[in-house]
């Protein structure tokens, strides 16, 4: 344990202690590692499921056998062995609804993290898993009145009001056998959020969950099931970090969002796993008439990425709005982008992305844009602007597109940049070290993403720009 | 002499492949207004990115001195802090970088200059005020979309902001319009007036010098400081240009 006192602040001050401390994991339950129908059974009797999840398990889990591993067409995920991953490690502690109940090292971690200031300050509500399990979970009491729930999918899956709707929407939008690690995370998927908003109601302030994963050599595999009805407003917040390990750490999340007709939703993410990390999730959003979807992205962590949030522009005349930023580091491998189907009539889509590569890392963007035959006059704009920091390392884009309605106009471009002397000597002259100018133009360049996200969290990844540019982590 | 504030002496410099400065020496006191001038192409914007440091020359002999420090090998950001200012001619654009907290990082970095936000803030208003900026330029993105003109008053904002002991303008008035050239003229006077810090004003235009008081002017022709003189030297050159010194160099150029 590399415990230190020091706090989180949300000044420009930079430690990677903020995110490299680990707790033991001394008394936690902890599941042998691999993949068995005696696993999923034990994850799903311990969270004391009904019949049609436990079916749907063993399903998924037949299914991720039966898949053959995806062909080699992106970073290579050989490191990761599923005979060395534990699908469940949970810190024996029930779930609080005051942080005062919360066992003190997972309290420190957040803390340190600085998630129940955020809480107190901006925040609607909080959730925050650590390893397996939803350690806290706590809404404002005035949000609650407007109807809007936000609680583990456990828990609604335990009330009788919430179970069907689950029921309903759960697996539809990513189905179990859209891909290998789909079917996987439905076989062994534990924690993450259910959210619901009541026709109508604007939820002023974001909610946020935080997941975070402490125990080496496990997985995290939490599923976020967002339901905005008609005209309803959200704004969720998803941050994500671990501490890093030298055994490889595997994160498999499924995220659906159901954005109903008039409805807007905006969901931010901050990542940051460490270098030990598969990050293989799956996000998508399925949009209404009219609505809205609006993500905002920031990807610094993991060993290995492979992450394409989708929207299905459903409705007509709905809009998705997509920002994103990317940096890959040494040994990382970051393979990112974005899906849009736009299937409704006069639907809008802009996506923006940014990538930084650095110090022999790689950062490939992929985007699809498909746009169906009934889609008339659908407009999509796809921009991708890459800065390379040095000769070793590597950024390519590989943008797809399939347009099936003759009035639709889908445009794509693509930048790849260097920092110019030129830039670097002005910045000098007015008194900046050479590592403050890069810090700047970097940071200028994150900035149209970074201004998407609540201050905190801009300060947060401006913290993370300058953490990465300084070279600190191993 | 105590009061020379910048010396280079015997400098020779270039690029890789091409030499373009030759035993150059010039010694600038402090609060002495210079000018440095000569036909396009003759290296004074080179001299001008030597003394500020820029990587892309190499300095092959000689030194430079700056408050009687030999700063030949510091990098530009020392120089900077040390008190030398370079105004460009052509600024660069930094995308995302507001302007104003741009400022305020590089004022930061300068003891003598600490302030509070509050007096940083009144400070900038100030100068934008002298410069006939609006307050909206400071939201804006650093350099970013701003005419040449707006540009050159930005390097003038920064010039008063950061009050260094020699200000280096290379060519800060070509492509202005009157009203620019007027603005920057009174940048200048502020500079000299608040500051009391000296001036190298590179250019081939005499006409931001008709406000100037100029202690000493230079021609520099092919690389080579060919003529120094009192400020009288550049009715000299408006009447007569620059072709008497291109000759008298060509001819001596024989020996190199």
């Amino acid at each position: 344990m590399s415990e230190r006192t020091e706090k989180r602040t949300q000044v420009a001050d930079v430690d990677r202690s903020l995110y490299d401390f680990t707790y033991s994991e001394e008394g936690y339950e902890r599941y042998d590692d691999g993949l068995t129908p005696d696993i999923v059974r034990a994850i799903s009797e311990k969270k004391d499921e009904p019949e049609w999840m436990l079916a749907m398990r063993l399903a998924a889990l037949d299914t991720y056998h039966a898949k053959e591993m995806a062909p080699n067409w992106g970073p290579s995920i050989a490191g990761l062995d599923m005979d060395h991953i534990s699908t469940y490690v949970s810190p024996r502690t029930k779930q609080a609804k005051s942080w005062d109940d919360v066992p003190d090292d997972i309290k420190n971690t957040f803390e340190r993290l600085g998630i129940p200031e955020a809480e107190r300050e901006s925040l609607a509500g909080v959730g925050a898993q650590y390893d397996s399990e939803i350690v806290y979970h706590n809404m404002r009491e005035d949000v609650a009145k407007d109807g809007v729930v936000y609680t583990t999918i456990e828990d609604a899956l335990h009330d009788p009001q919430w179970e069907p709707v689950v029921h309903e929407y759960f697996g539809t939008l990513i189905p179990p056998a859209d891909h290998k690690f789909a079917a996987l995370h439905y076989a062994v998927w534990s924690g993450g959020s259910f959210v619901y908003v009541p026709t109508g109601v604007k939820v002023e302030y974001p909610l946020q969950s935080y997941f975070r994963l402490n125990a080496e050599g496990a997985g995290q595999f939490e599923h976020t099931l967002i339901i905005v009805e008609e005209g309803a407003d959200l704004h969720f917040i998803e941050g994500c970090s671990a501490p890093k390990y030298y055994e490889a750490n595997l994160h498999a999340g499924a995220v659906e969002l159901f954005v109903k007709d008039h409805a807007r939703l905006r969901y931010s993410t901050i990542e940051n796993w460490s270098k030990n990390m598969y990050n293989l999730n799956t996000k998508r959003a399925r949009v209404g008439a009219d609505a809205q979807m609006e993500w905002v992205s920031g990807s610094f962590g993991s060993h290995v990425s492979y992450l394409y949030p989708t929207t299905i522009l459903q409705g007509d005349r709905s809009n998705c709005e997509f920002s994103g930023i990317t940096f890959a580091g040494a040994t990382q491998d970051l393979d990112t982008g974005c899906k849009v189907i736009l299937n409704g009539a006069d639907t809008t889509a802009t996506v923006d992305t940014k990538s930084i590569s650095k110090d022999g890392g790689c950062n490939t963007f992929r985007s699809s844009v498909i746009v169906g035959r009934r889609a008339a006059n659908a407009r999509c704009s796809v921009s991708c602007q890459s800065l390379m920091l040095d000769d070793i390392s590597r950024s390519d884009t590989i943008p797809a597109m399939d347009v099936r309605n003759a009035t639709a106009s889908v445009g794509h471009e693509a930048t790849i940049g260097r920092i110019s002397d030129d830039t670097i000597l002005y910045l000098m002259s007015r008194g900046c070290s050479e590592p403050e100018a890069r810090t700047m133009v970097v940071g200028g360049f994150a900035n149209p993403v970074s201004k998407e996200l609540p201050l905190e969290y801009a300060v947060e990844m401006n913290n993370l720009i300058k953490l990465e540019m300084e070279g600190a982590i191993g | 002499m105590h009061d020379t504030l910048l010396r280079v002496s015997g400098i020779n410099a270039g690029t890789e492949d091409k030499p373009i400065l030759h035993d150059i020496d010039l010694a600038v006191g402090a609060g002495e207004t210079h000018v440095l001038m000569g036909p396009n192409g003759a290296g004074k914007s080179t001299l001008g990115r030597v003394i500020m440091g820029d990587p892309a020359y190499q300095v092959n002999s000689g030194t430079i001195e700056f408050g009687g420090e030999d700063i030949t090998d510091e990098a530009a950001d020392k120089r900077s802090l040390a008190g030398i200012f370079l105004s460009y001619q052509a600024p660069v654009e930094v995308p995302g970088v507001p302007l104003y907290s741009y400022l305020r990082t590089i004022t930061q970095k300068r003891p003598e200059l600490k302030m509070t936000a509050r007096k940083f803030r009144a400070r900038v208003g100030e100068i934008a005020d002298q410069l006939d900026m609006s307050g909206s330029f400071l939201t804006r993105e650093l350099n970013v979309g701003f005419s040449g003109g707006e540009k050159k008053k930005i390097e003038m904002l920064q010039l008063l902001l950061l009050r260094p002991k020699l200000a280096i303008l290379d060519e800060t008035d070509s492509g202005l319009d009157v009203d620019a050239l007027s603005v920057v003229s009174r940048g200048i006077e502020a500079y000299r007036a608040d500051c009391g810090g000296a001036l190298l004003v590179i250019t081939h235009n005499t006409r931001i010098l008709e406000r100037l008081s100029v202690d000493r002017t230079h021609v520099m022709v092919q690389g080579r400081l060919v003529a120094e003189g009192p400020a009288s030297l550049i009715d000299d050159i408006d009447a007569h240009g620059f072709e008497q010194f291109e000759r008298a160099n060509a001819s001596g150029g024989d020996r190199a």
